[in-house]
């Protein structure tokens, strides 16, 4: 079953067709990559989902719910959560403030006037926070100020703070983009390890095929906005049409 | 205790001692020595500190909790010290529902100012805010002259109905503001061997005012909703993708403020029954902007230590003269009084602004965190001698391991 619908969806920003008749369909639970060269309208798609743009036509259904003309906030609350190329955290906060919030957002919805109450009165989300932390191995840096860890450490604290939501569909926009090889790996292991344990479906944009590859039940590759194939990564590997895309048409040149 | 941990409930009770014996703590010189002009404890500059007290520490809920940047908030202050005036004249001259009236017509202006302005963020925002209160202020000034009294200001008058106790003025003299028979004015007198210290009614209730507020700033500091405030600063982004409606909060935020503003200008009312335009004017809001972050923006204590400064500044400063001057260099050879006279003259007197000026610049430049900052530093310096000292104790302790 499908979990996310998207048909017919068109883009333009001026003279530019970012994306042209696109349809996609993420089956539940599965792992579904998205990829395609520079330019192909992958960013695009993902803010469309995310209720950042909207398509001029087309529409998105998420568990049988119409997406579009929701704001970024309400498509979250219905279960999509969405981690950035650049991990977006609270900079100015501690890692453990980073963690409380999403678990605030969760039991207490897009806005709640908790005002006289003190964090340390809220057990239960404390201990959810917590346990999140030593999920991810960061309990260590539970008072840090979350701007100052590394970058694999922030894009672990990302993806911590994506689940903390207990979200249904998880967005991945380049996760391991700047990433050494070792960090990568080890950002492909918790992907891994958080598919096999939560009812969860992951869609993922990424460049890194080894990433794609390791991950990935289903490809859809796009290519000036629109789908080019969707079939299985053994599939795509050695699809003429792919490598078209990727090394241009004169192949005798490559 | 009060909800609150070991280190804010100690910060809480410095506060309040504070509050409790500015009286003696303003008042360090005896009234005939030399440097009895520095004394500030005479009831009018007190109650203008715990007052400016409140309307930073409100201020810094909205600028140093979400970093927006309001250049409108004397607005509030104003439209809460015109509610104060209208219930003290039609109501009573008891200054309680004045007080409360003040704070919620100032909430709901509010509310209206930043319904609109916050659906812009950064400079925008300054800009909106700083144009509906110069709109507030030319309206109180001219077309609202009949709520607002117009240029002159608007004040109590032996005419008012005061509903509840319009007879009690029989005596010919317009009422004072009071409370249950104590007047705001009234002040008791303490003279110890050359000291002077006035208790004043009007200071208290301020004081026991902004004791509340700042309690209730503790609290929100520490609560969930204050932590979302600094999750709005942080990254709107993140938030919006957390499944979290930003308006809302930082809505909540502009008109909790607006709140204290509210209160902070009722009070004004209460201690002296006259409200005038200019306290809309955007000088008023640029100077609780500079207390907040001369003090120390998004730090508790940081707004009521810059109120106390510039207050301290505005009234002490500013009543330096020449003659002044002359005395404290008459004890050196005539041309270089006159000239050191000269040096420092530009600096005290009017020329206040320009001693305010300078040392605004160097907190901004030395001390970004603001005074705060600098007790922290000042802190730090003797934690580290005292844990050098100690490490070197410890190492006598054990000199071989």
């Amino acid at each position: 079953m499908a979990i996310l619908d998207v048909k017919n969806i068109n883009k333009r920003f001026g003279g530019l067709q970012a994306l042209g008749d696109v349809n996609l369909s993420v089956a539940e639970n599965s792992v579904h990559a998205i990829i395609g060269p520079n330019g192909a309208g992958k960013s695009t798609l993902l803010n469309v989902l995310v209720g950042k743009l909207i398509p001029d036509t087309g529409s998105v259904m998420f568990d049988g719910q119409s997406v579009l003309g929701r704001k970024p906030y309400e498509i979250n609350q219905m279960g999509i959560s969405r981690v950035f190329q650049t991990p977006e955290i609270f900079g100015d906060l501690t890692v453990m403030e980073n963690m409380l919030i999403p678990c605030f957002a969760k039991r207490d919805g897009s806005f709640e006037m908790n005002a006289i109450a003190s964090i340390t009165q809220q057990r239960d989300v404390i201990e959810k926070a917590e346990h999140m932390l030593e999920d991810m191995n960061l309990i260590d840096h539970r008072d840090d100020h979350s701007a100052s860890m590394s970058r694999g450490d922030k894009r672990r604290l990302e993806i911590a703070m994506c689940l903390a939501q207990d979200p249904r569909l998880l967005l991945l926009d380049e996760p391991t983009a700047g990433m050494a090889r070792a960090d990568t790996n080890n950002t492909i292991d918790l992907l891994k390890r958080i598919k096999e344990e939560r009812d969860i479906t992951i869609a993922i944009i990424e460049h890194d095929m080894h990433v794609v590859f390791s991950l990935a039940e289903r490809i859809t590759v796009l290519a000036q906005g629109t789908p080019l194939v969707e079939d299985t990564p053994d599939n795509i590997k050695g699809h003429p049409k792919v490598r078209e895309a990727y090394l241009g048409e004169t192949q005798d040149a490559a | 205790m009060f909800g609150l941990n070991a280190k804010d409930t100690r910060l809480f009770f410095i506060v309040i001692a504070l509050v409790a014996f500015a009286p003696f703590l303003m008042n360090p010189f005896p009234t005939d020595s030399a440097m009895a002009q520095f004394n500030a404890g005479y009831p009018d500059l007190m109650q203008r500190f715990v007052i400016f007290g409140i309307f930073a520490i409100g201020f810094n809920i909205l600028f140093g909790l979400t970093g927006y940047l309001s250049f409108g908030h004397a607005a509030f202050l104003g439209a809460g010290s015109y509610a104060a005036v209208w219930m003290l004249k039609l109501l009573t001259i008891n200054v309680i529902p004045a007080i409360m009236i003040s704070v919620i017509v100032a909430g709901v202006f509010a509310l209206l100012i930043g319904f609109i302005s916050l659906r812009r963020s950064g400079i925008y925002f300054s800009i909106l805010t700083l144009a509906f209160a110069q709109m507030a202020f030319a309206l109180a000034a001219s077309v609202l002259t009949p709520i607002t009294g117009g240029e002159t200001g608007l004040q109590t008058a032996l005419s008012d109905p005061r509903i509840l106790d319009g007879a009690r003025d029989a005596g010919g003299n317009i009422p004072a503001p009071g409370l249950w028979g104590m007047e705001m004015r009234d002040s008791a007198e303490w003279v110890v061997s050359g000291w002077q210290f006035t208790f004043n009614v009007g200071y208290y209730l301020a004081g026991l005012c902004m004791i509340l507020a700042f309690y209730l700033s503790i609290r929100i500091f520490r609560s969930p909703f204050g932590m979302m405030l600094r999750a709005v600063k942080s990254n709107q982004q993140r938030m919006n993708y957390t499944g979290l409606n930003t308006r809302p909060y930082t809505l909540a935020a502009f008109v909790i403020s607006g709140m204290y503003a509210g209160l902070a200008g009722g009070l004004m009312a209460a201690m002296d029954p006259l409200a005038g335009a200019e306290r809309m004017q955007w000088t008023a809001s640029g100077e609780v902007v500079l207390m907040t972050i001369l003090g120390g923006a998004g730090t508790l204590i940081g707004p009521v230590l810059g109120a106390g400064f510039i207050k301290y500044f505005e009234n002490i400063f500013s009543k330096i003269n020449d003659n002044v001057l002359h005395q404290w260099f008459a004890f050196m050879p005539d041309g270089i009084e006159d000239f050191l006279v000269t040096i420092v003259h530009p600096f005290v007197g009017k020329g206040w602004h320009l001693t305010l000026g300078l040392m605004f610049m160097a907190v901004v430049i030395f001390l970004p965190g603001g005074l705060v900052e600098g007790g922290q530093r000042i802190a730090r310096l003797f934690g580290r001698k005292k844990k050098a000292a100690d490490k070197e104790t410890d190492a006598s302790k054990t000199p071989a391991e």
